[in-house]
């Protein structure tokens, strides 16, 4: 194995990956100690001391935009870089843009930290950013396009693998995203602070239809091709059905773009843009599922896989917990379930299901199966593997389990009316109804950090494993 | 170009562009068998660099 890969090594540029695929863990790692750390604030709110430099409203986004943006968004730049680079048979194209993109990237992420935790943010859900690092974020992402697509370009396999195919969706469809959802008027050029170009109900169809393609292009289309390329490669066979592929893959740019309205039914949006959102969320049914059987039948006269190789574990799980998040989520659209769960921690478990069994279990897996071959070497233990995958399999249907409870009750509660027409419940009652089920959220949160911290060791002992080895090698071959 | 220019006539106009854009793919993609067999041999893209390895490793 070590000739060819070192080989390998030397004709694919690793170096780029290797920075990436570190700090995605480093990003996982503090981005959920961050989220078990407000969920215990829910919990029990001394936890917030006084000091308004940790209260939840500020750190919160730090917890998303360091999971989103700081562990999957490297996650996917490692990824993305190493698939292009594999199934195109060619050499990093611009290798110091490459190296601008990750010291860029890791810039943004430290920024809008620093910056939520000084009070300084949009509002804008997942894009709390302020305009400067916006502009950051800008000159960063047509860097790692013209990084991509350069690759591509010089590529010696004349087809491009459909894994490919979601990656650039993904660059492409973001960049138009951020770009739109950002259009806003700086009050002073040297103010953090600026004006939304747009206002009222169009601000919030803007902010939704962001909101909502960040999690179809940047949480799902990008991971799909992380998905596409290593579960066939772990698997060692090939994906079920290629033209399964293909479908999937247009019927899904096509759909998602129309379904952001879907999380402002019952607003001062018009009534047939909310009700296009949710008829097109149900459509998206079709293709997401269609691609969870893609991904899982891949394994089909392999399940004994299962059974042996915590990796596959990782993926496969992550399949299925593709397959209830978009089977939840067009649910969750239909006008009168949404007139349930919207508001409440139904939609907050929605996303975690997404989220953690999703996006953060297929990383784990792409990561695991990369890492030993980007150090030349095998993983450490696989039975930290196993422990971190049944660790994170528990939490994470502790979280969900909680907020379905709690969400459900809440929309109960709320729209509850006595005999007289009055309100049954005040809101303060259904907080106090709901302190058992944030203090089993934060449990959930906790083994899945515990598991994520067994993964950080296990990857550190794997890399110092790998880096040992190549010197003894070096020593060897000198002498 | 009046026509074009109210959202009334170009959304159903977009809608009905872009749904026979995607059955058009459909057709595409199972329409012909030889084409259908020609794609699902993209599928081993991912296994080719394997191939490459092992020809590293014979040649020593």
């Amino acid at each position: 194995m070590s000739a060819s890969s070192v080989a390998t090594a030397e004709q694919y540029d690793y170096e780029i990956i290797k920075k990436f695929a570190v700090m995605a863990i480093v990003w996982a790692v503090v981005g959920m100690f961050v989220g078990v750390y407000i969920a215990s604030q829910l919990a029990w709110p001394f936890l917030n001391f006084d000091n308004p430099y940790i209260t939840f409203g500020r750190i919160r986004p730090i917890h998303t935009g360091a999971v989103i943006f700081g562990f999957g968004g490297s996650a996917l730049f490692a990824t993305s870089y190493y698939v292009v680079q594999r199934t195109c048979q060619a050499r990093l194209f611009a290798p110091a843009l490459a190296t601008f993109t990750f010291w860029g990237w890791q810039a943004v992420i430290v920024l809008a930290a620093l910056s939520y935790m000084f009070g300084f943010s949009q509002g804008r859900e997942y894009a709390e950013m302020e305009w400067p690092i916006d502009l950051l974020i800008l000159v960063v992402w047509v860097a790692y396009m013209a990084v991509f697509v350069g690759t591509l370009m010089n590529r010696k396999q004349p087809h491009i693998y459909v894994a490919n195919w979601f990656y650039l969706s993904f660059i492409l469809v973001t960049a138009v995203l951020h770009t739109f959802n950002n259009l806003a008027v700086p009050i002073d050029l040297f103010s953090m602070k600026s004006y939304s170009l747009f206002s009222g109900a169009q601000d919030a169809m803007t902010q939704w239809w962001y909101g909502h393609n960040a999690v179809g292009f940047f949480l799902t289309a990008a991971f799909l091709g992380m998905m596409y390329y290593f579960v066939p490669k772990h698997a060692g066979r090939p994906i079920y059905s290629y033209r399964l592929s293909i479908v999937h893959f247009w019927a899904l740019s096509f759909m998602y773009m129309w379904v952001g309205t879907h999380h402002l039914h019952w607003t001062a949006l018009p009534d047939w843009a909310s009700t296009l959102g949710a008829t097109f969320s149900i459509m998206l049914l079709l293709p997401s599922w269609g691609g969870m059987i893609n991904g899982i039948m891949t394994l089909s006269g392999a399940w004994d896989k299962l059974r042996t190789d915590p990796i596959m574990r990782f993926m496969i799980v992550a399949l299925s917990f593709y397959g209830m998040s978009t089977f939840e989520g067009p649910l969750m659209s239909l006008k009168d379930v949404n007139a349930l769960s919207h508001y409440t921690d139904w939609t907050v478990g929605h996303v975690h299901s997404g989220a953690l069994g999703w996006v953060a279990m297929i990383s784990f897996g792409s990561l695991y199966h990369m890492i030993p071959r980007l150090w030349n070497t095998e993983m450490y233990s696989v039975r930290l593997i196993n422990v971190h995958f049944w660790l994170a399999t528990i939490g994470l249907l502790l979280y969900i389990t909680a907020m379905w409870i709690s969400g459900i009750s809440q929309g109960l509660m709320w729209r509850a009316f006595d005999d007289f027409g009055n309100l049954q419940y005040s809101f303060v009652e259904s907080v106090a109804a709901m302190h058992p089920f944030y203090v089993m959220r934060a449990i959930g949160g906790m083994f899945y950090l515990t598991g994520m911290a067994l993964m950080a060791y296990n990857v550190f002992m794997t890399i110092r494993q790998g880096v040992r080895a190549a010197a003894t090698r070096t020593a060897v071959a000198t002498a | 170009m009046e026509w074009f220019s109210d959202p009334a006539n170009t959304k159903p106009l977009g809608l009905l562009i872009l749904f026979v854009t995607f059955c058009l793919i459909l057709v595409w993609v199972y329409g012909s068998r030889k084409r259908g067999e020609r794609l699902e041999q993209h599928k081993h893209i991912p296994f080719l660099d394997d191939q490459d390895e092992r020809k590293d490793k014979s040649h020593g």
